[in-house]
């Protein structure tokens, strides 16, 4: 019953979404109030209702009802309650469900937070999300229905995979949703611009916080999808590269570029139609990326080839949302009238760099992820990609960004000194001299590309240390003078010193992976194995039982010199009802380098692979993406967002109502 | 003028890459015949470790025949599809199939032979995808023709399909021997 009123639940959102996106639209056009104030209703309805849908689904999962298809496909009664939930968004039509209830939650955020909007541009917004509900629900409903029933029903489910049950995957679907899903409300604001033909910088102030707020939702869940392999997959690698990956990575890439050009258009009333390209760009790879890797089949053509109606239905929903919202550009972009002028050397011509080399690299990214499909078609150099090809081409590309990445922010709107610029970063400059000097001499000259890498991560790091001080004037002015100007400065610098500085952690914790050091070995209980200075006691391997699965658990003493560091425990964790094994891996880590240990296959007579690694810098890449989005939550705490918050505040005293 | 050009290109390029999308969906042409930058150049060396109990793989023991290398995943649902004809190919046409269970565990693999059948001479288990990388497999499941010479002839991105096997691998096999 629970099940059909979910279903229910999701087609009354799809009648609700299609009045939203019509009528408040319609009320714009005619300046009628009525109408757009429609939109504010519908939006909140929607995201209720689908809440139901998506509770009823999880209900079901909870229960364990099997006589639904999507819980018997995907669930067992077995499994720990949070994989039982975790499992509602583990498949392709709860992960559906999960997409529209954050877009409607977005949307709902909008209606009702959208108070200092102007009541068309509001109901503008909400009119294109709610065509992209619209588009969506009608997906679910027709093609990836999670409410079938199954008569009759099968006694057991047939379980998630175990290697999907962990607490870091359990989150971050969730995680990557919001951020996709959040860049869709700036998509929503450059359509309802274009509609409206005008774009300004109060325009700039409304779209800002929202891309800021997916970004950073985005940051965290793609380094806690990287983390995850990192630490479950049990060889160390935490970037492959493939198809999944890159979909993640190529709105991530889009969105950094829009978040700073919407600064330019904010402050100088610059890079308008630029701006709102990259807005629809942003989303416009969210979709791409969400559909080209449907549920677990590696490459968009089989992803397409799995189900034509399916394949055919996305195809629809992309041409009618991308090439839409593009024709709509074309049609009306030409018309916005950029206002600030600037010189080629400014902060301006800072943030275009930081843009074309951000947009250039995201090119490369999809190339890379298309180009095997397309090469054949394009009759080109046939070719197939992978590490190599990414590394010669998206990671050079980078090394402009963090070199410019220290200057810009010292140059001046509109004009600027860059060699001024460069004089007060002599200490950054100095810093990463030695850097790279005490690199070279630590690791005997090792590859010169990795220490480079260090050595451009200091530079942007210290930059952005550098940058900070020049503005409160640290050493300058007496201390009171600058502990005043820390506090009058707007948060938002503060966010992005942060942010900056984690780019340079994360780039830092990526240069040093050239120097990490592997041991695989097959040992006996009583053996040892070194690795860099540490000495591992294999000291013996036991079994285990846990809740539904055995384990081999080895004891591993680590030592170094004559003190004990650690005892680990990697372990081989056996699921009899799946029949499958997953691999927990041990990982010591003092910030500055990760000890990783991965138990492999007993040799059956007595010895057990072990897999030891030495990670320099490892847990760096991970601690920078959190600083990244650590700086993005302290820009969004910046008062001028909530400008429009207090000024509702006010709003009641002037209007008393008749009484 | 021009500059209304300008702002026309993003429809242009997203048109474009619509047109493939829509051609790619409904020619039903099999897109998964990728060529491989190692036509034709020696196959990159590998030494596996087996499943449990079992010889691994090297490139050496693919020597003086004509082969087929069969990357796989038990977490890959189009090997599911293809496992079939690779069934065909061993046991009716006597193509000596090997197998790569390509990042994935050793207990995985094995259930998934257990479960489907077991088509390949010998399994090797490239759980750290090294030797994908080198191969370049861009997905699984990808099937490469290797030569008496460890030359790789031929390669087959996807699963494999009735069409591509009568029409490809099977005429392909003869002309280079099989035995």
């Amino acid at each position: 019953m629970i099940v059909e009123l979910g279903h229910y639940a999701l087609i009354l959102a799809l009648c609700l979404a299609v009045l939203q996106s019509t009528v408040p639209l319609w009320g714009a056009a005619r300046g009628n109030l009525a109408w757009m104030t429609l939109g504010r209703s519908t939006a909140v309805a929607q995201f209720v209702l689908i809440a139901a849908a998506f509770a009823a689904l999880i209900h079901a999962y909870v229960t364990s009802d099997f006589s639904v298809a999507n819980v018997a496909e995907n669930s067992n009664s077995a499994k720990p309650l949070l994989y039982k939930i975790a499992g509602v968004w583990g498949n392709h039509e709860g992960s559906m469900i999960l997409w529209v209830f954050i877009l409607a939650l977005f949307g709902a955020a909008v209606a009702l937070f959208g108070d200092n909007l102007p009541p068309s541009l509001r109901a503008r917004v909400l009119a294109v999300q709610g065509m992209i509900g619209t588009g969506f629900l009608l997906f679910i409903l027709l093609t990836s229905d999670p409410f079938h029933r199954l008569v009759p029903a099968p006694l057991e489910g047939q379980g998630l995979n175990p290697v999907l049950q962990d607490p870091g995957l359990a989150f971050h679907p969730p995680f990557l949703y919001l951020g996709y899903v959040g860049f869709s409300i700036s998509f929503c604001f450059a359509v309802a611009a274009l509609i409206e033909g005008r774009v300004d910088a109060a325009w700039a102030r409304w779209v800002r916080p929202w891309t800021l707020a997916a970004w950073c939702v985005l940051t965290i869940g793609i380094a806690m999808g990287s983390w995850w392999a990192y630490y479950t997959l049990g060889w160390g690698g935490w970037w492959f590269w493939d198809p999944v990956e890159n979909a993640s990575f190529m709105p991530w890439l889009a969105g950094t570029a829009l978040l700073h050009s919407a600064i330019v258009v904010e402050k100088r009333d610059a890079l308008k139609s630029w701006t709102i390209l990259l807005a629809i760009v942003t989303f416009s790879l969210s979709l791409v990326g969400t559909f080209l890797v449907r549920s677990g089949v590696l490459t968009s053509v089989h992803a397409f080839a799995v189900d034509p109606a399916r394949g055919s239905f996305i195809l629809l929903l992309l041409l009618v949302a991308i090439g839409g919202s593009l024709t709509l550009y074309a049609a009306r972009a030409p018309q916005l009238k950029g206002g600030g002028i600037f010189a080629p050397i400014s902060r301006e011509g800072a943030l275009v760099l930081n843009n074309l080399l951000l947009c250039t690299g995201c090119a490369t990214v999809f190339l890379g992820t298309l180009y095997p499909l397309f090469s054949e078609e394009l009759g080109g150099p046939k070719l197939s990609v992978g590490f190599p090809f990414f590394d010669r081409t998206f990671v050079p590309l980078m090394a402009p960004v963090l070199i410019a990445v220290a200057a810009g922010p010292l140059l001046a709107w509109k004009r600027g000194d860059l060699a001024g610029a460069l004089q007060r970063l002599w200490l950054a400059l100095a810093g990463t001299v030695l850097v790279v000097l005490v690199a070279f001499y630590v690791t005997g000259g090792g590859p010169v590309l990795a220490v480079l890498g260090l050595g451009l991560a200091a530079w942007a790091g210290l930059g952005a240390v550098v940058e900070w001080c020049e503005r409160i004037r640290l050493i300058r002015a007496p201390l009171g003078e600058s502990w005043r100007r820390v506090r009058a400065m707007p948060r938002a610098a503060h966010g992005m010193t942060i942010a900056h500085i984690g780019l340079a952690v994360t780039v830092a914790g990526i240069a040093a992976s050239a120097w990490q050091q592997e041991r695989i070995e097959v040992v006996r209980p009583g053996g040892t194995l070194a690795i860099a200075g540490y000495v591992l006691h294999f000291d013996d391997v036991a079994k285990v039982e846990g809740g539904d699965f055995t384990a081999d658990r080895a004891d591993v003493t680590v030592t170094r010199g004559t003190a004990t560091i650690a005892v680990l425990h990697p372990e081989k964790r056996f699921f009899p009802q799946q029949q499958a094994t997953t691999s927990v891996t041990a990982i010591r880590t003092n910030l500055l380098a990760d000890l990783y240990l991965a138990l492999g296959d007993s040799d059956g007579k007595g010895g057990w692979t072990l897999r030891a690694y030495w990670k320099p810098l490892v847990p760096w890449i991970w601690l920078g993406a959190v600083f990244m989005a650590g700086g993005g939550v302290v820009s969004l705490s910046d008062r001028r967002w909530r400008i429009g918050i207090a000024a509702r505040a006010r709003a009641p005293r002037g209007a008393q109502p008749a009484e | 003028m021009r500059q209304r050009l300008l702002y026309l290109l993003p429809a242009a390029l997203f048109g474009v890459l619509a047109l493939y999308f829509a051609l790619a969906l409904t020619s039903g042409r099999d897109p998964s015949l990728l060529p491989s930058a190692l036509i034709d150049k020696p196959a990159p060396d590998f030494e596996l470790a087996g499943l449990d109990g079992k010889d691994g793989l090297t490139l050496g023991a693919l020597k003086g025949q004509v082969a087929l290398v069969n990357f796989f995943a038990s977490w890959c649902v189009p090997c599911r599809a293809e496992e079939p004809l690779l069934m065909r190919l061993a046991e009716q046409e006597h193509v000596p199939v090997y197998g790569i269970a390509y990042k994935d565990k050793p207990a995985d693999a094995q259930h998934f032979l257990d479960q489907l059948g077991d088509p390949y001479r010998r399994v090797g288990l490239d759980e750290s995808g090294r030797t994908g990388i080198n191969f370049g497999v861009y997905g699984v499941p990808e099937t490469y023709l290797i030569d008496k010479t460890g030359h790789i002839r031929y390669r087959v991105v996807g699963p494999l399909t009735a069409e591509t096997v009568d029409n490809e691998l099977l005429p392909r096999l003869k002309r280079l021997g099989a035995s």
